[in-house]
This record gives C-alpha cells, sequence and structure tokens, in this order.
C-alpha cells in the first residue's frame, strides 16, 4: 500500500493544472483542496446525490467516484468555469437565479453542471429528455419544481 | 413597492457562482477530526485502545466538562444527561466514543480504524413497545425509573361524558416511521484557535448560532466571550442542525486543548447513524360525533420514540408535547383528553424536523376525518366543514387562541380547483377498467410566528421567542440588518430586505442582512418554526420605521421642513408635496460627518426587538394518485395546494417553501423510514436503502394563494415554512385510502410504501393474486 | 467515507494488466468505470491494495457484431448501449431498453457492462440479460483466455467464477432473429435505483405458438436467475393474457426470495407474478 504522493496533470477550467496526490485522493477532493475549487460539494461519497457533479471531457460525472489519477490528461469542468472569463452568467445560472432554482445552494453546482453537460450534447432536449436527466441529482429544499422550470428556460434561451 | 413582488433573491449570485461557503469550504486544510463510533446499541465501555502518541481523545480526557442536559421544569419530565463523549457506556450504535484527529480526512480515518474498543454488549430496547414494558432494560436511570422520559396527559371536563352520549365513536390508530430530515449538507463544525485571544471561532453548519454558543459555552465552562459562532452558508438543516451536535463541543474543546485549527466534517453515513433523527410517532385517536357529524369529543394517546439522550435546547419532550397542545388542529372540538409520553430507546435521538409533530398530527386528524366520514356516511368534505374553526379568534381546549384564518374557503376553493365531481366520476370509469385513483384532501393549520409567551408555557430551561434586530445606516446611505435568526436557504435576506428598503425608500441591493455571527449580531434564537418572516419581519420592519424617524428627522434639518413631512423614496429625502429633496446617501453622509447639522440626531443606528403571541397559516392539500395493487406503487398525478399564509412578501420564495415542503412530506408519505434491526443497528444507513425522492418520484405542485390579514402580526405575513411538510403525507395517504376503498383497505403508516401497501391488499384479498 | 490507501497502475495494454494481476493475485483489483467499485472504497468496503485501472487500454471498447453473436468489450460503457444503433435486431433493442435503466446518466456515461457482470449484482440488468441469453463471459489472464458461461459465472451475490488474476475482456451474446420478442419489466422505488425485483423475456413464435422461451429474473436469489417453471409453461402455447399470466404464477411459484428493508420477502413473490406478467405483456402486446 502506498499513500505516497504522486503528479497528476489536469485541465480545469482551461487552465492546466499540476498536482500531487494520493492514489486514493478522489477528484472531487483534489478538485476541493488542490485547486481550491470548493464549488464542486459533496453530499454522499456513494454516487447517489450528484452534488459532486463535473464535466469531465464533455460528459457529466460523479466526481466522487473517480480518482483524480484516472483524470490524467483530462478536461475538467467544474461550476466556477460555467460562467463566462468576464464573469457573465451562464443562462442556466441567470435562469437558476431568475426563477429560484436554489434554496440553500449546496446542491446547485452539481445540477448546474449536469445541466450544463446535458444541453452541451442535446441542445434539443425536450422536457422529458431533461426531467429524467434531472433525476440523477438530489435536492432537498427546493422540490425540482423550479430546477426543472431554470433548466427548461436555460434550454430555450441557448437554442435561441 | 418591493414588498409583494417576486424580486429575485441577493443570496443566490455566490452560490450558483460556485462561491458558496459552506463549512467544508472553509475547513480546507484544517486538521480533520474523526469520531469513533459505537458499534452497538447498549454496552459497558471496557477499555479504548489506540497507538501511542496518537491524537485520540475519549471521555477521561474530558473530565471535568459538564454533560448535555436540557432541561423542561415540569414533575412529569425526566431530565437525561448526554456526555460529550461516551463515557462508562454507549446508549446507540453511532454514538462518539473517542476523537481522533490527523493531518487529512483520509489520515484521521486510518487512524480511527487503528482504535480497538472494547464493549461489553448488553440488551437493548428498540421500539416503544418493549422499552415500555416491565422489567425493559434502561436506558438511563432517571428519577422516573423507566425509559419514560415524559409521560403528560390533559383533560377538559366533559369528555368521559361526551363519548357516552356519542352517536358515533370514531377511531384511528396512526403512525410515522423514522425519518432523516436529510439535509444535503451534513453536519461540521471548524474550530479555530486563536492564541492571541484565547479565543475560538466555530464555525458551524448550524440553524442557531447563538444557542450554539451558550450550550458550548456552558459545558465546557468557559464565558460566551470566549466563543464565537459563525453560521456560514448552510446547505439546508431543516431542524437537524437546530439542536446542539455534541461534535461541536467536542471540536471546540479540541481546538482550545490543541490550540489548533480543527475541522469535523460529518460523511453521509455519520449523518445517518448519529445525526437527529426525527418522527416515530404512534397516536391513537378516538372521536365522538353527533348523529349530524359534529366532533363532540377528541381523545388522543400520543407515544413518541426519542431514542436515546434529550436534545437541547428543546428536549426530547417536545414532540409528544406539541403533538398533545395542538392537536385538535383545525377542528372546534370542545372536550379533549390526551396523553402524551416520550419513551427513551437505545436508537439515536430525535430532534423535531420541519413541522415538528404537525405533520402526523395532521395525517391522525384527517384520517380521522375520511374515516369517520365513512363511518357516519358523510361525504367526506362536508364533514370537515362542518367541524372546521370559522369563529374567530378560537380559543382551543388547551388553550391556544387562533388569529383569523380561512379553513373553510380554502377547504373549498381546493374543491374546486380538483374539480372533484368530474374526478369521481373519472375515479368511477377507471374502477372498471381495473385502475384505481384517489383524492385525498388534507386541512390544517400551521402553528408559526410564536414568540416568548408561547415557548413560557413549555417550561422549558431555555425560553426561546423573541427576536432582536439592529440596524444601521453607514455615511454611504446603505444599511445593515443584523439580525439572530440564522435563515438557511429560506431566502431571508431578500425578504427581510425588501421590508426594509421599501420603508426607507432605498434599494434592495442598498441593504445588507447580516446573520450567523455571534461577535456581530444581536442575540437571537435562529431559524425554525416557520418564524423568521413573522418575528425577524415584524422587528426588521419596526426597526426600519425607527431608523426611517431619523432619517427623516436629519433630512428636515437639512432641508428646512419639519420630520413629518419627510417622505423617503426613490434614494431622496422630500418634502411632501414639494420638489425640494435631498438624497439619502447627503442625509447619511450628514448624519455621520456633520453631526452639527444632524438636528440632534444622534446616529443612524437603531435597536429594536419583537415577540409575538403568534398567528396560524392554514391550508388544504389535494393529492390524487393512482394506486398500482398489483405492486403497491403509488404515483401522485396531481397535487394541489391552497395556502393561506396572509401577506406573501416575496410570492416567489413563499411558493419555493411550499415545493420543498411538499416534496419533504411526500417524501415521508411514500418513501423515507429509518429501520433498525432487533438489535439496534440502523439497516438504512445509505442512500440505496433510504429513498429521498428525486424529480422523477414528484408531481407538479400547483399552488393558490388566500389572504387573510390578520391583526396577529406586524407585517401581515403569517409563517410558511413548514407547511407544505405538515399537510402534504395526510393528502396523499387520505388519497390512496380513497384509491384501494373498493379493496377495503385504510393505509394509515408513513411511509405507504409499496411493499406496506401490498401486504394490505394481500390481507385483504389472499385470493387476489393480480387484477391485470 | 474516504477511501484506503492502495497502489495504483493505470495499465497501457491487457498484457500488462494481467500480468500485474498475476503477480499480486487478490491484493490487486480492477477498476473500471468504478461506479461499483469506488463507492465500495469509499465505504471501506472493498479495499484493494493496488488497483489496475484499465481505463487507458486501447482496444477494449468496443462491441463486435459477429454472424450470429456480439462481443462486447471491457471498456464499453452503459450509455453506449442506451443510445443503441450498434446491435442489430431485438438484442440491440433490449440492451437500449436494459440500459435505459442502469442508474443514472452520469452512472452509465461512466460505468461498464462487463464491471456489471464482475460484480454480479444480482437485481443488475446486465446479469439477469446474461443469465436470460446464456451469454459466455470472457476472461483473460497470463493463462490464456476461457470462455465462461453465465450458468457457471454467477456464484452468488457479488462473486463470480472468475479467478483473481483474470479480467474480464468481454461478453458473448447471441443475436436474436427477428423472430423473437424481447421484454422487460423492473420495479424499483425510486428512478436510477437498483431493481427490487426484475424480469427479462425472449420469446420465439411461430405460427400463433410460442417455440422458444426465456424468461429471467433478478433481484430473487443470490444471482441472476432463469426461470424454467414459466419458460415450461409459455412454450407450445399461443401467447395471451392467459399464457402470461399462467407464466408469471409458475414464476412466482417457484422463487424463494429473502427479504430486506425494501419488503418481505411474499412481496418479492409479488413483484415477480406482475413484472413477469407485464414483461411478456411488453414483448408480444396483449396477445
Ligand atoms: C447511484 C448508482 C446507481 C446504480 N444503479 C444501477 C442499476 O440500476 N443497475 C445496475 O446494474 N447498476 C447500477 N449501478 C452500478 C453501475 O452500473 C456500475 O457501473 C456497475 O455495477 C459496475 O461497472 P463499473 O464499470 O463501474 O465497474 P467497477 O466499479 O470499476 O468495478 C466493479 C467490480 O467489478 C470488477 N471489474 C470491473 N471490470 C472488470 C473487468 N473487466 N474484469 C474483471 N473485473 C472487473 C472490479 O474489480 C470490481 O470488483 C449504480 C451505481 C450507482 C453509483
Ligand atoms: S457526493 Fe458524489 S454523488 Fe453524492
Ligand atoms: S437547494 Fe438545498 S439541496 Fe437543493
Amino acid at each position: 500500500m502506498s499513500s505516497q504522493e504522486r503528479p497528476v496533470t489536469l485541465e480545469v477550467n482551461g487552465d492546466p493544472v499540476r498536482v500531487f496526490v494520493e492514489a486514493r485522493k478522489t477528484l472531487a477532493d483534489t478538485l476541493r483542496e488542490d485547486c481550491g475549487l470548493t464549488g464542486t460539494h459533496l453530499g454522499c461519497e456513494q454516487g447517489v446525490c450528484g452534488a459532486c457533479t463535473v464535466l469531465i471531457d464533455g460528459d457529466p460525472v460523479r466526481s466522487c467516484l473517480m480518482f483524480a489519477v484516472q483524470a490524467e490528461g483530462s478536461e475538467i469542468r467544474t461550476i466556477e468555469g460555467l460562467e463566462s472569463a468576464d464573469g457573465t452568467l451562464h443562462p442556466l445560472q441567470q435562469s437558476f437565479w431568475d426563477h429560484h432554482g436554489l434554496q440553500c445552494g449546496f446542491c446547485t453546482p452539481g445540477f448546474l453542471m449536469l445541466a450544463a453537460g446535458v444541453l452541451e450534447k442535446d441542445p434539443n432536449a425536450d422536457e422529458e429528455t431533461l426531467r429524467e436527466a434531472l433525476s440523477s441529482n438530489l435536492c432537498r429544499c427546493t422540490g425540482y419544481q423550479n430546477i426543472l422550470k431554470s433548466v427548461l428556460a436555460a434550454a430555450e434561451k441557448l437554442r435561441s | 413597492m418591493l414588498v409583494g413582488s417576486a424580486v429575485p433573491r441577493t443570496e443566490d449570485p455566490p452560490l450558483i457562482r460556485g462561491r458558496g461557503s459552506f463549512v467544508a469550504d472553509r475547513a480546507t486544510g484544517a486538521w480533520a477530526v474523526r469520531f469513533v463510533r459505537s458499534p452497538v446499541a447498549s454496552g459497558v465501555i471496557r477499555s479504548i485502545e489506540f497507538p501511542d502518541g496518537a491524537l485520540v481523545f475519549t471521555a477521561a480526557d474530558l473530565e471535568g466538562l459538564g454533560d448535555i442536559r436540557p432541561m423542561l421544569h415540569r414533575g412529569d419530565y425526566a431530565p437525561v444527561a448526554q456526555p460529550l463523549l461516551a463515557r462508562d457506556r454507549v446508549r446507540f450504535a453511532g454514538e462518539p466514543l473517542a476523537a481522533v484527529v490527523a493531518r487529512t480526512a483520509y489520515e484521521a480515518e486510518d487512524l480511527a480504524e487503528q482504535v480497538y474498543v472494547d464493549i461489553d454488549v448488553e440488551d437493548c430496547v428498540v421500539d416503544v413497545v418493549s422499552a415500555m414494558a416491565d422489567g425493559a432494560p434502561k436506558v438511563h436511570e432517571t428519577d422516573l425509573g423507566t425509559n419514560i422520559a415524559v409521560d403528560a396527559r390533559v383533560a377538559t371536563p366533559g369528555v368521559a361524558e361526551a363519548f357516552t352520549s356519542a352517536a358515533h365513536v370514531v377511531e384511528v390508530q396512526v403512525g410515522s416511521d423514522r425519518q432523516s430530515a436529510f439535509p444535503l449538507e451534513t453536519r461540521g463544525g471548524l474550530a479555530e484557535f486563536d492564541p492571541r485571544t484565547g479565543r475560538v471561532r466555530l464555525t458551524t453548519s448550524t440553524q442557531a448560532a447563538h444557542v450554539v454558543r451558550t450550550a458550548i459555552c456552558d459545558v465546557l465552562g468557559i464565558p460566551e466571550r470566549d466563543l464565537q459562532v459563525i453560521a456560514p452558508d448552510v446547505g439546508g438543516g431543516f431542524g437537524q442542525k437546530y439542536c446542539l451536535a455534541r461534535e461541536d463541543a467536542v471540536v471546540t474543546w479540541l481546538a482550545r486543548r490543541l490550540e489548533r485549527r480543527v475541522a469535523w466534517i460529518e460523511d453521509r453515513l455519520e449523518n445517518f447513524t448519529s445525526a437527529f433523527h426525527s418522527r416515530e410517532h404512534q397516536y391513537t385517536l378516538r372521536a365522538a360525533f353527533s348523529a349530524d357529524g359534529i366532533m363532540q369529543a377528541l381523545d388522543a394517546d400520543i407515544i413518541c420514540n426519542v431514542g436515546a439522550y434529550s436534545c437541547y435546547p428543546v428536549t426530547c419532550a417536545v414532540e409528544p408535547l406539541m403533538a398533545m397542545a395542538e392537536m385538535p388542529g383545525p377542528y372546534a372540538v370542545r372536550e379533549y383528553a390526551a396523553r402524551a409520553r416520550a419513551v427513551l430507546t437505545n436508537l439515536c435521538p430525535i430532534a423535531p424536523y420541519r413541522g415538528v409533530s404537525r405533520p402526523v398530527i395532521t395525517l391522525a386528524l384527517e384520517r380521522l376525518m375520511d374515516t369517520a366520514a365513512r363511518q357516519l356516511g358523510v361525504d367526506p368534505v362536508e364533514l370537515r366543514l362542518r367541524n372546521l374553526i370559522d369563529d374567530f379568534p378560537h380559543t382551543s381546549p388547551t388553550g391556544l387562541v387562533y388569529d383569523e384564518a380561512s379553513y373553510r374557503e380554502a377547504l373549498r376553493s381546493a374543491v374546486e380547483a380538483v374539480d372533484l365531481p368530474s374526478l369521481r366520476q373519472r375515479q368511477a370509469e377507471l374502477r372498471e377498467r381495473g385502475r384505481f385513483i384517489g383524492v385525498g384532501f388534507s386541512t390544517f393549520s400551521e402553528r408559526t410566528g410564536y414568540g416568548t409567551s408561547a415557548f413560557a408555557a413549555r417550561m422549558m430551561d431555555v425560553t426561546l421567542g423573541y427576536e432582536d434586530v439592529e440596524l444601521a445606516m453607514d455615511p454611504s446611505g446603505n444599511v445593515e440588518l443584523r439580525i439572530g435568526a440564522s435563515p438557511h436557504g429560506q431566502g431571508l435576506a431578500t425578504a427581510l430586505g425588501q421590508i426594509v428598503a421599501d420603508r426607507l425608500g432605498i434599494e434592495l441591493a442598498a441593504v445588507r442582512v447580516n446573520h450567523g455571527d455571534t461577535d456581530r449580531d444581536p442575540f437571537g434564537w435562529g431559524s425554525f418554526a416557520s418564524r423568521g418572516m413573522v418575528i425577524a419581519g415584524g422587528a426588521a420592519s419596526l426597526a426600519a420605521d425607527m431608523l426611517a424617524e431619523q432619517v427623516s428627522r436629519v433630512a428636515a434639518e437639512m432641508l428646512e421642513a419639519v420630520p413629518e413631512d419627510i417622505v423617503l423614496a426613490d434614494g431622496a429625502a422630500t418634502v411632501a408635496g414639494t420638489t425640494v429633496s435631498v438624497l439619502i446617501s447627503e442625509v447619511a453622509r450628514t448624519a455621520s460627518h456633520r453631526r452639527d447639522l444632524a438636528g440632534g440626531v444622534q446616529g443612524l443606528a437603531v435597536r429594536t426587538t419583537y415577540d409575538p403571541a403568534g398567528t396560524f397559516s392554514n391550508a388544504c392539500h389535494v393529492a390524487v394518485v393512482e394506486v398500482d395493487p398489483d405492486t403497491g406503487a403509488v404515483t401522485i398525478e396531481r397535487f394541489v395546494v391552497v395556502e393561506d399564509a396572509g401577506l406573501l412578501v416575496n410570492p416567489m420564495i413563499v411558493d419555493g417553501q411550499i415545493h420543498g415542503g411538499v416534496c419533504q412530506g411526500i417524501a415521508n408519505a411514500l418513501y423515507e423510514s429509518l429501520q433498525y434491526d432487533d438489535d439496534g443497528n440502523l439497516v438504512t444507513a445509505s442512500l440505496l436503502d433510504y429513498l429521498p425522492p428525486t424529480i422523477a418520484e414528484l408531481p407538479h405542485v400547483e399552488i393558490h394563494h388566500l389572504v387573510t390579514i390578520s391583526d396577529a402580526t406586524l407585517t401581515g405575513a403569517k409563517g410558511v415554512g413548514e407547511g407544505g411538510t405538515i399537510g402534504a403525507p395526510a393528502a396523499v395517504l387520505n388519497a390512496i385510502s380513497d384509491a384501494l376503498s373498493p379493496w377495503g383497505v385504510d393505509v394509515n403508516q408513513m411511509p405507504a410504501t409499496p411493499s406496506r401497501i401490498r401486504s394490505l391488499i394481500r390481507g385483504r384479498h389472499p385470493e387476489r393474486n393480480n387484477t391485470r | 467515507m474516504k477511501p484506503a490507501s492502495f497502489d495504483y497502475v493505470s495499465a497501457s495494454s491487457i498484457d500488462q494488466a494481467v500480468s500485474v494481476l498475476s503477480e499480486l493475485g487478490d491484493e490487486a483489483k480492477v477498476i473500471a468505470g468504478g461506479q461499483s467499485l469506488v463507492a465500495m472504497m469509499n465505504f471501506r468496503l472493498a479495499r484493494p491494495a493496488t488497483l489496475v485501472d484499465i481505463n487507458r487500454v486501447p482496444g477494449l471498447d468496443v462491441i463486435d457484431v459477429g454472424a450470429d453473436s456480439v462481443a462486447v468489450g471491457a471498456l464499453v460503457r452503459h450509455r453506449r448501449l442506451e443510445l443503441g444503433g450498434e446491435v442489430p435486431g431485438p438484442l440491440g433493442d433490449l440492451l437500449a431498453e436494459a440500459g435505459h435503466h442502469v442508474g443514472h446518466l452520469p452512472i452509465r456515461t461512466r460505468g461498464t457492462f462487463c464491471g456489471s457482470i464482475a460484480h454480479a449484482d444480482p437485481a443488475s440488468e446486465w446479469c439477469v440479460l446474461a443469465a436470460l441469453l446464456d451469454a459466455r463471459m470472457e476472461a483473460t489472464s497470463t493463462r490464456g483466455t476461457r470462455l465462461i458461461p453465465a450458468e457457471e459465472f454467477f456464484v452468488t451475490v457479488f462473486t463470480t467464477a472468475l479467478e483473481p488474476d483474470e479480467i474480464l475482456t468481454a461478453v458473448h451474446l447471441p443475436l436474436l432473429s427477428e423472430n423473437h420478442h424481447v421484454g422487460f419489466a423492473e420495479f424499483s422505488r425510486r428512478a436510477g435505483d437498483f431493481a427490487i425485483v426484475m424480469a427479462m423475456t425472449a420469446i420465439e413464435v411461430a405460427d400463433g405458438r410460442i417455440t422458444d422461451a426465456r424468461v429471467a429474473l433478478g433481484g430473487v436469489a443470490a444471482q441472476p436467475t432463469r426461470s424454467s417453471a414459466a419458460e415450461a409453461v409459455l412454450v407450445g402455447r399461443a401467447p395471451g393474457a392467459e399464457t402470461f399470466a399462467d407464466a408469471a404464477s409458475a414464476a412466482a411459484e417457484n422463487v424463494t426470495p429473502h427479504g430486506d428493508v425494501h419488503g418481505p420477502a411474499e412481496y418479492r413473490v409479488d413483484l415477480v407474478r406482475a413484472m413477469v406478467r407485464r414483461s411478456l405483456t411488453r414483448a408480444l402486446g396483449e396477445g
């Protein structure tokens, strides 16, 4: 067994990042602790809640179920990279704000990254598809109604 | 006017950018604390061994510190003490036995595995029946000498007589399994020792920073000035984060002892085994009805399994006592008797969860109404209408005063909203084809915004209730409102900002609401019991009026007018009926920097308090469900809420509270159950077995508002935080029972899981395996 | 919930992966999608001394369609099967339909078909599918490659006939002719959860009679199982509501499941009846 740290090179939100981590360190913990990106949250560490969702090479993935060493060379996008470089909110972020898609905000980064990943792959996703995709993550505050509303409105905006 | 409009929340920008600041976000780099927890429900601790030199602390290290011993000053309450770490014996599986400290959470977990605990396992009690049996193992040695922590009774004089002379007596037994409030963010505390001052700053995921400070200072025996408690962004609480976490006290102690920065970030497994659970109530309700369907008397037997300890500050008696005090709900019954018991067991302790006892109270009353309607041959809506309170103020048999509300109107609107006659027709048609839909109503009151007088009646050591606020305008004309409430997702900062901004004639952006910092904010009781808007909102409106008066006086001096003529609007102070005005920012500057010109006003800062008796919101929920008799699965087709929460300061936020509340109510009704085996091990300690619903399981919630403005609140707003959770379960279980009426099945236990529904059907119809 | 320490090897070829495994034996574990293994490691229910990551092994992400069978390689993710378009005929339909029910989108994006089979959860869609179709598992080690039939492969919960030094390099499934009708029904409490009970059926009909019937069940025993009782009822009869009900009853009468937190044993029996009937109805319509 080894608790030895090893170098890992990632591309996080467009920037190359080199960290030294133990093999056992999850990607989620690495993003939070070694990259200082604490917007990715941990709600269960067993793959169910989705609070830790990030995009890896464009796909929404549970960062609690992956080790940082496995992400070597991957392109990772986190909530911190969702807004534009000039700070303009992504339409999904704006829409969550406009439509009260969050209450405590703990699940929000995960839902935003999930929705961003789905809509980038399938901009024409219909309500049923989006609903189903959103069933991947848990929210305890909102009852999901305004999350769905926010995502539908953002999808509309992204298409136009 | 900002009040009344759906302005987007001021809380949101950092949260949607990933710049929220939850306790774990602030704790990166701190030494990690991990608790070694009891693997058994009951036993005597023989020894705890660990590697030499490791940072491992046990009860032995904490000698001399106090226990957590919440008090209720009533003879029928047996106080119990909770040590910070289990001492001598363990009382539930998951109880902390030792705290280990290491550089990272990974290493702390490695170290925790090297702590060997030798426990002589003893018999445990997990359910109330065995806990109350003669000779049952005792969870604590208490003054009452049993496992009963509270055994309270009330009765009006005519109860027995009313039952004797009743035309009909109706009985129901209802219950709720154990549930977890399941905030998506687990608990956690970061304690930082400041070597310069000797103070500790505890950043903890709590709903009540000041309450935590008092509790920890009491057990550690330190003055409150030596501890600063901060509630940062909190990822949901719903009650689980209201009562003191013993772990927070240990973390604070560790920071002082080690003079370091240490953090405990609870993991989900611990959150299931060791963070406060909720519910686990069983009630038997009997009602005496006259021939014309008027409820003459109600008798309630209330039993709550409260687990191994009493929660600070509200105590484990809060749930049975609330059920006893509020049981008649929205119904105008005159004669009432109740017995309420809190039973100690070797399970994780219980603390109030959104709605406290009210979801079960409402379930009991509303199942009673439907059962009575069937027994009496009266339409269930009609039976409710005959019994709902309609004379205000109404005084209940336990002395609660109900302010004006719209119980009957809410029910009538709900019936209309779902178009009941056509639903009934569709139900009949579908039944012909072997499909079973049902409709269920739930009419209820939500007692909100009650202050010191209401809490004093509970006779707790600590009487919660009032809210203090401070409001100050800085020289640039921005204001800061400091409150003792501790919101965590409810949008209170936005809503209070709306109230304050309107009254001062400034923009919402000019108002900052500060909360959750004991160094900065006035003492307050935190966020719980749907009180934020009513009490902190009332206090904020008073403070804003007081500050507006100061601003007007300064402005009057500057404009050579009288204060009464000054109108504050659009960022300016204007002499009424003229165009003579000055910017509020200039007024603010003058008040601070040119006191000589400020008309004797000594600074723009006020402090005030609000402490109302309370108010009742009300609502009617309707669920339309389809039940699949083959699998027992329930699908909610439609869910309608007619809510009366008085004035809606921010309708968008109110609706959000209802959506979330209903979702948790449905979770209680259908999905969530914490189950233990006979040895007191939690067998649902992961999200594969404990099932918070996803969007796929939840209906669209359709909301209609009624607005009754009562004089019980200053702003006209009534509380709305818990209503969704309170009303939804009864509507769902009534709807299921209605759907299954051809099968003769009544569903009275939450959650109504598919397997439970199937067993009820199977029990009634062993020969019928399948309908389709 | 942080995993214990381990050594990590990212294999660049099958040869490398199997030689590490042969050296370390059961101290080492393969990681594919990690969607079951990492969760278990976070709970410290699994604590391999070495993880052999096969995600960068070239050539494993192939779906190889042959004349009468298809080989699904070790890095084929659930999502790819769900999206379909590669496997022809009723088998492709069944893969898409069942694949859609495996966990949630992010889980399906990473989790692998072979990983599910190697994990051997008796309520897994892919394990039931393997039982249904008598899949053959291609196990590769330094000792060579062997094919293990489904019947022998699933030993018990989370336990397979794979030796510690073997990698499941592919799973071979027979293609189904157009005469086959496939059906799938599962019952879970929430979207994306493992099923409590699942039924999968593949029925061949000729001249209005059932000529071949396969019925597989998940969640009723320690392995995915075939219901020979239901199959026996079906063969020779005309498809229709009554036939399906009889098959469902036969299936239900011949299972002896265990109860758990989601319900007692009888409940699973009820679900077997309902799911078998539904999967048959979905396969063949009401008749
Ligand atoms: C929230 C959630 C919900 C889920 N729901 C479902 C569901 O409904 N249905 C379902 O079927 N699954 C479900 N899963 C599990 C998921 O499908 C996993 O992807 C699958 O079980 C394992 O595949 P994997 O590639 O992730 O394997 P890993 O997790 O990497 O490995 C699992 C096990 O198989 C071994 N292994 C993996 N690949 C190989 C190989 N090629 N050769 C030898 N051994 C190997 C590993 O050593 C390990 O023991 C769920 C998972 C989560 C987190
Ligand atoms: S923390 Fe990763 S899914 Fe919950
Ligand atoms: S907003 Fe609190 S968990 Fe979703």
